[in-house]
């Protein structure tokens, strides 16, 4: 191993002597290029494959050849062009891969004129990350590189949708190292994170409503800087998204204690990997609710946790009624549209208390809950005005047919008495 | 009592000498009607009449609150239907009698086109009547629009497309027609103007045409009738045949009433042209026969578009059914004519099946 990373190190010393430091040009296209032709005439799959796999790559598509990671000269037949001293380099890994990306994607200027608005900090990210720590404090050669995640020579853009690092294949390209208990043995993490992850709701909005915007693994650890979040921090990783529970948390009463604790914010009653969709159950001292694992019924936040429940089944109960009243209503024919659209109102009420939870205080969640049973209040009263119009106007159809049938015997007994 | 019918008689004669409508009460008094198996089909017309009426009372009552722009119409049927009193039933029972009115007038034309009505000297009837049928669809598809919901919008949209595909005209009757390249505020307030001023004025004056040359031509006897006994009851027009005529009112009335208690005129969601048409848009069911024959043809006809050889041919059998009384010359010459009788029955059916299948086929097909 150390003659290897001796190896290494001097084939990259020699690298930055014949111009590593640079970005490689772009090779013209019609150049005999004898890396290509060379391998794919090999029989040995290893090194024939590349040639075949790289004509998808991204950076083939940009006009980059090997010779622009692997270094040498391709005009020249044979090992001649493999030549050390020709700058070739073989397959760079570990530190050496770091310098043969960076070189380019670490070099704005250079980015400019391809992709502008991709970022050029990926290597001093990966340097922060413990991914990045490993290798460069402990020489650790099992953590993950670029290669890794972006395999070599088949390399797309994140939003092509067979890129290994598009949103819906994130988890499986991660779970190649950290589902391999083999692999992470030496580590001491677990190895079940993309079977719970599976089971979440954030997995199921990506990939069953196909919402690109539900997080996977490098929304919450952050990709090339990947790292567990910390204890104390990890109310912001969850607010990048759910920003207005991330606020009432941050003020309430449980922020500090949870962090002189030492234990996670959301993560304590929403889990991590495995977070599944919030509901009412959640909240209050019955069965299942997360606030009974802390606090007792009848004491201190075992009342309040309790009202706090109270509140927000009341307010959808008087939702539920009101809208199946409007629902009938509607069904039998009456305009009830904008009592509907007005009850919408008691649903965003609803959605405002469930977040108002996260303040852990009666009042933030009494508040909107009192503006949604008013709203739904108001609806009811438009539902029973409205099923009160349908009775009146059966009562009225019954009245005017009936007076239209005496009106038609009138008429007929009238003909018949003209013509007699 | 006896005062009161000794003033009411003062005024009339008051007048009768100023406006001398005596002399309508005169024609009234001496018209009669013959009686004999196919007198029911004379009650058509006086319930399309009857019908049309109740349009104009319950159209000028709804433009009491309508509001003809696209920021403003559907809210302001939605006030009317949820907020004014009665202001349901006025819309509901515009909404059914406009159905009915239609209804009736197929009923009524084809009833005409059985029995021979149309033969000499009543040429104009026929053609006014006609013309009237084709102006009550057109009150059917500017009045569609007028809500401004979502259904309307998408119908009236594919509605005019097809009027894109008429040759040489099309480009300029959609563009007419729209106000504009899509259907937009510029459409609604077009139709509008065509609901409630153009086209009243223009079925009005048909009317009292067609009612006129009724009353002058009076009622026409079948030719078989008249060939097979030559004479025939008659009936006095009043009161004996308008109190029949109010016995039918009087029924359609009550079936308004009920399907306006019972199915009242939906309203739907605001038109919001930004959102995808939602599937199976259907025109109204008077519209129907043609819209699904369209679907049925082939994309290219001799070269020439599916589409647009459809809309010719709707064209050119409207022309010959408006042309029938100088078209069927056997019955012009008092003889037998079965072509026409099968004719109109082929009409009637090929209506009949198409509007059905319009219905129960799978609307994306």
């Amino acid at each position: 191993m150390r003659v290897l990373t001796l190896t290494g190190l001097a084939m990259a010393a020699l690298f930055l002597g014949t111009g590593l430091g640079a970005p490689p040009a772009v090779v013209a296209q019609d150049a005999p290029n004898y890396c290509v032709s060379c391998h794919q005439a090999l029989t040995v799959e290893r090194l024939a494959a590349p040639v075949a796999r790289y004509t998808q790559d991204v950076h083939a598509a940009k006009g980059f050849g090997c010779v622009a990671c692997h270094g040498g000269d391709p005009t020249v037949a044979g090992f001649n062009g493999m030549d050390p001293a020709k700058g070739f380099l073989g397959k760079p890994e570990g530190q050496l891969l770091l310098q043969v990306c960076g070189r380019c994607h670490s070099d704005a200027g250079f980015m400019r004129r391809y992709n502008p608005a991709l970022r050029v900090d990926q290597v001093a990210e990966y340097r922060s990350s413990v991914h990045g720590q490993r290798l460069t404090l402990y020489r650790d050669t099992l953590v993950a590189t670029c290669t890794n995640c972006h395999p070599a020579h088949a390399i797309r853009p994140p939003s092509d949708p067979q890129s290994s690092v598009h949103p819906l294949n994130v988890a499986r390209t991660c779970s190649v190292c950290h589902a391999d208990s083999t692999h992470m043995a030496g580590y001491q993490i677990p190895t079940n994170q993309l079977e719970r992850y599976e089971q979440s709701v954030h997995w199921a909005a990506l990939s069953e409503r196909g919402d690109q915007s539900a997080p996977t693994c490098n929304d919450c650890h952050g990709n090339h800087g990947a790292a567990p979040p910390g204890v104390d921090w990890v109310g912001n990783v969850c607010g990048q998204c759910h920003s207005v529970m991330a606020d009432y948390f941050a003020a309430s009463p449980h922020s500090a204690v949870f962090t002189r604790l030492g234990v996670p914010g959301c993560a304590l009653c929403h889990g991590n990997h495995q977070v599944q969709a919030a509901s009412d159950t959640l909240l209050g001292v019955g069965e299942g609710s997360v606030c009974s694992r802390c606090h007792v019924e009848g004491v201190g936040g075992g009342i309040v946790a309790a009202a706090m429940r109270a509140r927000v089944d009341s307010l959808r109960a008087a939702y539920g009624f009101a809208d199946s009243l409007l629902q009938r209503a509607e069904r039998a024919g009456m305009e009830v549209s904008q009592a509907r659209f007005d009850l919408s109102g008691a649903q965003t009420a609803l959605v405002q208390a469930q977040a108002a939870i996260h303040a852990f205080e009666l009042d933030s969640v009494a508040h909107h809950a009192d503006e949604g049973l008013q709203v739904a209040a108001a609806a009811v009263e438009r539902g029973h005005g409205a099923l009160g119009e349908l009775r009146f106007r059966r009562v009225g159809l019954t009245v005017s047919t009936g007076l239209i049938l005496l009106l038609i015997i009138g008429v007929i007994l009238k003909i018949r008495q003209i013509e007699a | 009592m006896a005062s009161l019918r000794e003033g009411l008689a003062k005024t009339s004669a008051w007048l009768d000498d100023r406006l001398g409508w005596g002399v309508l009460g005169d024609l009234a008094r001496k018209k009669t009607v013959p009686v004999h198996k196919h007198t029911v089909w004379y009650y058509l017309g006086g319930m399309t009449l009857f019908l049309f009426m109740i349009q104009i009372l319950t159209g000028v009552l709804l433009l009491f609150y309508y509001r003809p722009s696209a920021e403003e119409a559907y809210e302001s049927i939605q006030f009317l239907m949820t907020e004014v009193q009665f202001g349901w039933l006025i819309r509901s029972i515009h909404a059914w009698a406009a159905n009915l009115m239609i209804f009736m007038l197929f009923l009524h034309l084809f009833s005409v086109w059985f029995l021979r009505a149309y033969r000499r000297p009543r040429e104009i009837t026929w053609i006014s009547g006609f013309i009237l049928l084709a102006l009550a669809m057109g009150f059917g598809f500017t009045g569609y629009l007028l809500p401004w919901n979502e259904l309307a919008y998408f119908a009236t949209r594919v509605g005019t497309e097809i009027v894109h595909v008429v040759p040489l005209v099309g480009e300029f009757g959609l563009r007419v027609l729209r106000g504009g390249d899509d259907v937009s505020g510029a459409t609604l307030t077009r139709f509008y103007a065509f609901h409630v001023a153009l086209l009243p004025a223009a079925v009005g004056a048909l009317v009292l045409l067609h009612v006129y040359l009724v009353q002058k031509h009076g009622m026409s006897v079948p030719p078989n009738i008249e060939r097979r006994s030559g004479s025939w009851r008659e009936m006095k027009f009043v009161p004996n045949f308008l109190l029949r005529d109010a016995v039918g009112w009087l029924v359609a009335l009550a079936i308004l009433a009920a399907l306006a208690a019972f199915l009242p005129a939906h309203l739907g969601d605001k038109a919001d042209p930004f959102t995808p048409a939602p599937a199976g848009i259907k025109p109204e069911w008077y519209f129907m026969f043609m819209f699904q024959s369209l679907k049925y043809l082939p994309a290219h006809i001799l070269g020439i578009e599916g589409e647009v050889l459809g809309i010719l041919g709707f064209g050119v059998a409207g022309m010959a059914v408006l042309l029938i009384p100088f078209l069927d010359r056997k019955t012009a010459r008092g003889e037998p004519s079965p072509l026409f009788t099968w004719l109109g029955v082929v009409a009637l059916a090929f209506i009949i099946v198409m509007t059905i299948v319009g219905y129960v086929a799978n609307p994306t097909q």
